[in-house]
C-alpha cells in the first residue's frame, strides 16, 4: 500500500509550484455570477498577475478590481481604499454583484471587511448599491482550491439566506471545471427536465462571444436570484470527495434542509454512473436514450482502445478533485497511476482515491499531498512514468522524460482551447479516453523506427 | 484639458492628453485609483522583471506561492547556457511562518537551493508579507553569503511600496551590490555594457552581433542572457548602454557616479533608432577606433539594403491603417511611433504604465494632433479610445490582448512574453511581418464590429 506524505520532509523550498494562490480560485468563482466583478483587497499587484494569468487560458478579457493599497494603506488600514475602490467598479462597471477577497497583505494587518462593509452599507445605503459578498483568502492559507471553495460557500451563505419556497430546482456546485464542462451539465440537466442552478457558472463568462462592444462585465454567470433562492431547490448536489467539510452545498443542507449529494467529479464510467443516478433520484427521471447511447459508446471504445494503453504507467497532478477524477477514469481503462500528487495539503486525497479506484486499480498510486514538481520529478524518475496527466506546467517535465503530456484542468498555457475541453460525463470521458489513446499512439509512432501509418 | 468621457473616472481625467490640444500636463508615476482595474502591477513586479533573465543566478521569492508562481517562466527571455531563471522557487510562507517569522526558511530554503543548484549567487525578492512580518533579510543573506561562499542578495520589493518603477530601483540596487567584485583584466577600451535589454527571443543576440561587427566588445548584459560574474565586472566597460531606461537607468547613474562610465541612451527597435544607436557608440568610440564609422556604416548600409525592399511590400497593404499601443515603459513607445511610420501606419493612441513627465511630452512631440496619450490606463479606458480612434492593430501585453481581439482589432504582442525577435533590423522585418499578420488577417470581416459596419455598407449600397 501507499503511503501519503503531507509533510515533504525532504524539502523546505518549493520548486515550480503545482498550485496557485487562494485569491486567484477566488477571483475565478466571483466571474461565474451574473453582474459578479472580482476585487482583490490588496495591493496592486496581486490583481493584474492574476488576471494576467487567467487571461492566458481562457483568452478572455478578465476583469479583476483592486483596492491597490500603497504603503500608507499597509500602515493605517485599507478600509477606505477598500470603500472607494468598490464605489469606483460600481461607476464604471455598474456590476450586480462585488466579490471581495482578502489578500495576504490585508489578512496580516487585519483588515475587518465585514466591519467595512457595515461601514459602506452605513455611509452609502442611499446609493443602489450591488450585493457585496466577501471571503476570506490569505495566500499564505491553501490554495486556490479552497480560494474557490471559500467564494461558493461565501455566496451562497451571504446571498441565499432566507427560506425561499420550493423552487422544484436542483443546485449544482461543480467545482473548478472547464466551460465545456458546464456547458456540457446544463445540456444534461435539461434533458433530465432539471432545471438547475450552477454556481458558478462561468460557461459564458470566461468563453464569450464576439460581439460588437467591449462588455464591461460579459453576460451569462449565474443569476443572483437563482443564488437567493437554492434554499427552495429540491436538491444540491456538489462534485468533489476532497471537499472541506462545510461547502455552500452543506450549509444548504444544514441552514434549510436542502439534500445534498457529495459525489466525485463525473470522470470516467463509474464516477459518472453515480452522477446519472443522482440525476435519476432527484428528478425522478430516467435516464434519457442519448445519454445511454453515449455509456454505451463509452464502453465500446473503452473496448476498442483497451490494448493501446493497458499497463501504461501515468503520473497525474492538479488539483485535488480533479486528480481523483482522473485516477478513477485511468483505473477504469488499465491505465497504472503510479503517482498522483496535488499540490493541496489535508484534503484527504489517499482516500478518495482508494473509494473510487477500487475494484479497478491494479496498483495503489504513490499519494502525494503539498507537493511541488520537484517532488513529482524526484519520484517520477524511480517510477518510470509512460504518460503524463495533468495542466501544462508539467510540460517541461515530460519533455524531459520523453512521454506525452495529456493536457486537463487549469492552467492551459501552452495550447489553444483549455477552456472547451470537456471532462465530465460519459462524453467527456470519451473525449479524455481518445486524448489519451491517440497520445500514446502518436508516441508510438514517433519513437518507431518503421512510422507505422495503419495502428 | 479633460475628456468628458463616461469610460474615464474622474480622477483619472488628468492622466490623458491629446497631442495638439494646449500644452501636456499629464498626472503620472502616481499610485493607482483603488477600483480602476490598473494594468499595472506592483513593487515585486518590477524587481522580478530585470533581475529574471540572469540565468545563473537563483531567483528565490520570499512569500506566499502565488508571487512565485505567477512569475515562473512567462518572459521570452532565452539564455544561452545555463536556464536557472526558468524555475520557480519559493519559500511558499505558510500561516505559521507568518506568525512566527519566516527567517528560519528562508535560511533553510537558501541553503537547500545553493547546494541543489550552485548558483553563482542567488537574488532573494521580498513580498508585501515579508514586509509586514519584518523578516530581516538583510542579515540572512549576510549569513548565507558567508556560508555559501557566493553573493546571497536581498531585493527589497515589497510589493505595496510604490509601483513598478520602485521595483526596478530594488533591483538595480541588488545588482549594484554584484558589481566591482569582478576582474576586469582583458576588456578591451572599445567595449559596453547593454542595459535594459532582456533577450527576449534572442535579441540581445542580434543586437550583440551588430557590435562584433563594429569592433565593440560586449562585457556584460544587463540582464538579457546576464552572467554574474559578467554584472561582477562590467565597472571595467568603457561606455553603458541603457535601452529600457526606466528599468535600468538607475543603474547606469550609480555606475557614472561610482566608477565614471558615461552612459547612452539607446533604442534597438525600428530602422531610424537602431541605425542611430549604432552611429552614437561609433561616434563615441571614434578617437580610439576611428575605423569604426566606416565598419558601421557599412553594417546599416548591407542591413538596410536586405531589409528596405522586403518592409515595401509589408507597406503597401499597411498604408494608412491605425495602431493603438500600450506599453510598460514609455521608452519603447517613441521607436514604435517611428517604426510604425516606416510601414506607413499612424499611432493614433500611446500609453504606457510607468511613464514620467518628460517621457510623455516627448510623445506630444513626436505624435500626430490628436493622438491620445494616457498613463496608467484600464481595460475600460483603452476599449474606449481603441474604438473612438477606430483602430486596426493595437500593440501592449497579454492583458491587452484580449481586450484587442474582443474589439475584432488586430494585436501584437510587444512585451515580456513574445517570443518573436522584434529588435534590430531582422527584427524590424519580423515586426513588420507580425504586423502585416496582425491587421490583414480576413478573421476581422467576421468580428461583429467590423462584420455589422461591412453589413451596414451593403445595405447602404443596395439602397442607394
Amino acid at each position: 500500500m501507499s503511503k501519503v506524505k503531507t509533510a515533504r520532509p525532504n524539502f523546505v523550498s518549493t520548486t515550480n509550484a503545482c498550485k496557485l494562490c487562494t485569491p486567484l480560485g477566488a477571483s475565478l468563482a466571483f466571474r461565474g455570477v451574473e453582474g459578479g466583478i472580482p476585487f482583490l483587497h490588496g495591493s496592486q499587484g496581486c490583481a493584474t498577475y492574476m488576471r494576467r494569468y487567467i487571461i492566458s487560458h481562457f483568452r478572455e478579457p478578465v476583469d479583476i478590481a483592486s483596492s491597490a493599497l500603497g504603503e500608507k494603506n499597509a500602515i493605517y488600514g485599507g478600509g477606505p481604499n477598500l470603500k472607494k475602490g468598490i464605489l469606483n467598479v460600481m461607476k464604471k462597471y455598474e456590476p450586480k454583484l462585488v466579490g471581495v477577497a482578502t489578500t495576504c497583505l490585508t489578512e496580516t494587518i487585519g483588515d475587518d471587511v465585514p466591519m467595512y462593509f457595515n461601514e459602506f452599507f452605513k455611509e452609502f445605503g442611499d446609493l443602489d448599491l450591488p450585493e457585496l459578498v466577501r471571503v476570506s483568502t490569505p495566500s499564505y492559507n491553501g490554495t486556490h482550491t479552497d480560494g474557490w471553495h471559500g467564494a461558493v460557500r461565501s455566496m451562497v451563505e451571504q446571498l441565499c439566506v432566507e427560506d425561499h419556497a420550493d423552487t422544484g430546482r436542483v443546485n449544482i456546485l461543480p467545482n473548478m471545471v472547464s466551460c465545456e464542462d458546464i456547458r456540457h451539465l446544463r445540456d444534461i440537466c435539461d434533458h433530465f427536465g432539471i432545471e438547475a442552478t450552477i454556481l458558478p457558472d462561468i460557461s459564458e463568462t470566461l468563453d464569450g462571444p464576439a460581439l460588437e462592444d467591449y462588455v464591461k462585465i460579459p453576460e451569462g454567470g449565474t443569476p443572483i436570484s437563482e443564488i437567493k433562492a437554492m434554499s427552495g431547490a429540491r436538491a444540491t448536489i456538489e462534485f468533489g470527495r476532497c471537499l472541506p467539510r462545510e461547502t455552500g452545498g452543506t450549509s444548504l443542507e444544514t441552514r434549510f434542509g436542502v439534500e445534498n449529494h457529495r459525489i466525485g467529479l463525473p470522470m470516467g464510467l463509474r464516477e459518472s454512473d453515480r452522477f446519472f443516478e443522482v440525476l435519476e433520484s432527484v428528478s425522478g427521471n430516467p435516464m434519457p436514450r442519448r445519454y445511454e447511447l453515449e455509456r454505451g459508446r463509452l464502453v465500446d471504445a473503452y473496448v476498442d482502445g483497451h490494448k493501446y494503453i493497458f499497463g501504461k504507467r501515468a503520473v497525474v497532478y492538479g488539483e485535488e478533485d480533479l486528480v481523483v477524477g482522473l485516477c478513477a477514469f485511468l483505473s477504469e481503462i488499465g491505465v497504472d497511476v503510479v503517482l498522483a500528487g496535488t499540490g493541496s495539503r489535508g484534503k484527504g486525497l489517499e482516500g478518495a482515491i482508494a473509494q473510487v479506484t477500487h475494484g479497478t486499480a491494479r496498483v495503489a498510486p504513490e499519494v502525494r499531498e503539498a507537493v511541488d514538481f520537484h517532488d513529482i520529478a524526484a519520484e517520477a524518475e524511480t517510477l518510470a512514468p509512460d504518460l503524463v496527466v495533468g495542466h501544462s506546467k508539467g510540460y517541461r517535465y515530460a519533455r524531459e522524460w520523453n512521454v506525452p503530456l495529456v493536457r486537463v484542468g487549469f492552467p492551459i498555457h501552452d495550447r489553444f482551447g483549455g477552456q472547451r475541453l470537456l471532462h465530465l460525463g460519459y462524453k467527456g470521458t470519451q473525449a479524455l479516453f481518445d486524448r489519451v489513446v491517440n497520445a500514446v499512439i502518436e508516441k508510438k509512432q514517433a519513437d518507431s523506427s518503421i512510422g507505422y501509418g495503419y495502428i | 484639458m479633460t475628456v468628458k468621457i463616461a469610460d474615464i473616472l474622474e480622477e483619472r481625467r488628468d492622466q490623458i492628453h491629446r497631442t495638439g490640444e494646449g500644452a501636456i500636463d499629464i498626472a503620472c508615476n502616481r499610485e493607482s485609483l483603488a477600483g480602476a482595474v490598473s494594468q499595472r502591477a506592483c513593487v515585486f513586479c518590477g524587481s522580478r522583471v530585470v533581475l529574471y533573465p540572469i540565468a545563473d543566478a537563483l531567483h528565490l521569492v520570499h512569500g506566499p506561492i502565488g508571487c512565485a508562481v505567477y512569475t515562473w517562466d512567462i518572459r521570452g527571455s532565452l539564455s544561452s547556457g545555463p536556464e536557472l531563471h526558468r524555475l520557480s522557487f519559493s519559500t511558499d510562507l505558510q500561516e505559521t511562518d507568518v506568525i512566527f517569522g519566516g527567517e528560519k526558511k528562508l535560511e533553510a530554503a537558501l541553503d537547500e537551493l545553493i547546494d541543489r543548484h550552485s548558483p553563482k549567487a542567488a537574488f532573494v525578492y521580498s513580498t508585501c508579507i515579508v514586509g509586514l512580518i519584518g523578516d530581516d533579510m538583510e542579515a540572512v543573506c549576510r549569513k548565507m553569503t558567508e556560508k555559501k561562499g557566493i553573493p546571497v542578495l536581498p531585493v527589497m520589493s515589497e510589493g505595496f511600496k510604490g509601483n513598478k518603477r520602485a521595483g526596478y530601483e530594488a533591483a538595480c540596487k541588488a545588482m549594484f551590490r554584484l558589481i566591482g567584485e569582478g576582474d576586469t583584466s582583458g576588456i578591451s577600451p572599445v567595449s559596453v555594457n547593454i542595459f535594459g535589454d532582456f533577450n527576449l527571443a534572442g535579441e540581445i543576440w542580434i543586437i550583440r552581433e551588430y557590435f562584433e561587427r563594429m569592433g565593440v566588445q560586449v562585457v556584460a548584459n544587463v540582464t538579457g542572457d546576464g552572467r554574474v560574474n559578467d554584472i561582477a565586472r562590467c565597472h571595467g566597460a568603457a561606455l553603458n548602454l541603457v535601452q529600457c531606461s526606466g528599468s535600468t537607468m538607475d543603474l547606469a547613474k550609480m555606475m557614472k557616479e561610482k566608477y565614471g562610465i558615461p552612459f547612452q541612451r539607446v533604442s534597438y527597435l525600428g530602422i531610424e533608432d537602431m541605425a542611430d544607436s549604432l552611429y552614437r557608440v561609433a561616434d563615441f568610440f571614434k578617437d580610439k577606433d576611428p575605423s569604426i564609422v566606416e565598419r558601421t556604416q557599412a553594417l546599416v548600409r548591407d542591413e538596410l539594403q536586405k531589409l528596405m525592399p522586403e518592409l515595401a511590400r509589408y507597406r503597401k497593404d499597411l498604408e494608412g491603417k491605425k495602431v493603438a499601443m500600450y506599453v510598460g515603459g514609455s521608452f519603447k513607445a517613441f521607436s514604435l511611433v517611428k517604426a510604425f511610420r516606416h510601414l506607413g501606419m499612424k499611432v493614433v493612441v500611446v500609453g504606457s504604465q510607468t511613464g514620467t513627465k518628460e517621457d510623455y511630452a516627448e510623445l506630444a512631440e513626436i505624435t500626430d494632433p490628436g493622438t491620445v496619450i494616457i498613463d496608467d490606463a484600464n481595460p475600460l479606458e483603452l476599449s474606449h479610445f481603441i474604438k473612438e480612434k477606430d483602430v486596426d492593430v493595437f500593440v501592449g501585453g497579454v492583458k491587452e490582448r484580449p481586450i484587442a481581439f474582443k474589439l475584432g482589432v488586430g494585436f501584437c504582442d510587444h512585451n515580456h512574453e513574445r517570443k518573436e525577435a522584434l529588435e534590430g533590423f531582422t527584427g524590424m522585418l519580423n515586426f513588420a511581418r507580425e504586423i502585416h499578420a496582425s491587421a490583414m488577417s480576413p478573421v476581422w470581416q467576421f468580428a461583429p464590429r467590423r462584420a455589422n459596419r461591412i453589413r451596414a455598407a451593403r445595405k447602404e449600397a443596395v439602397n442607394e
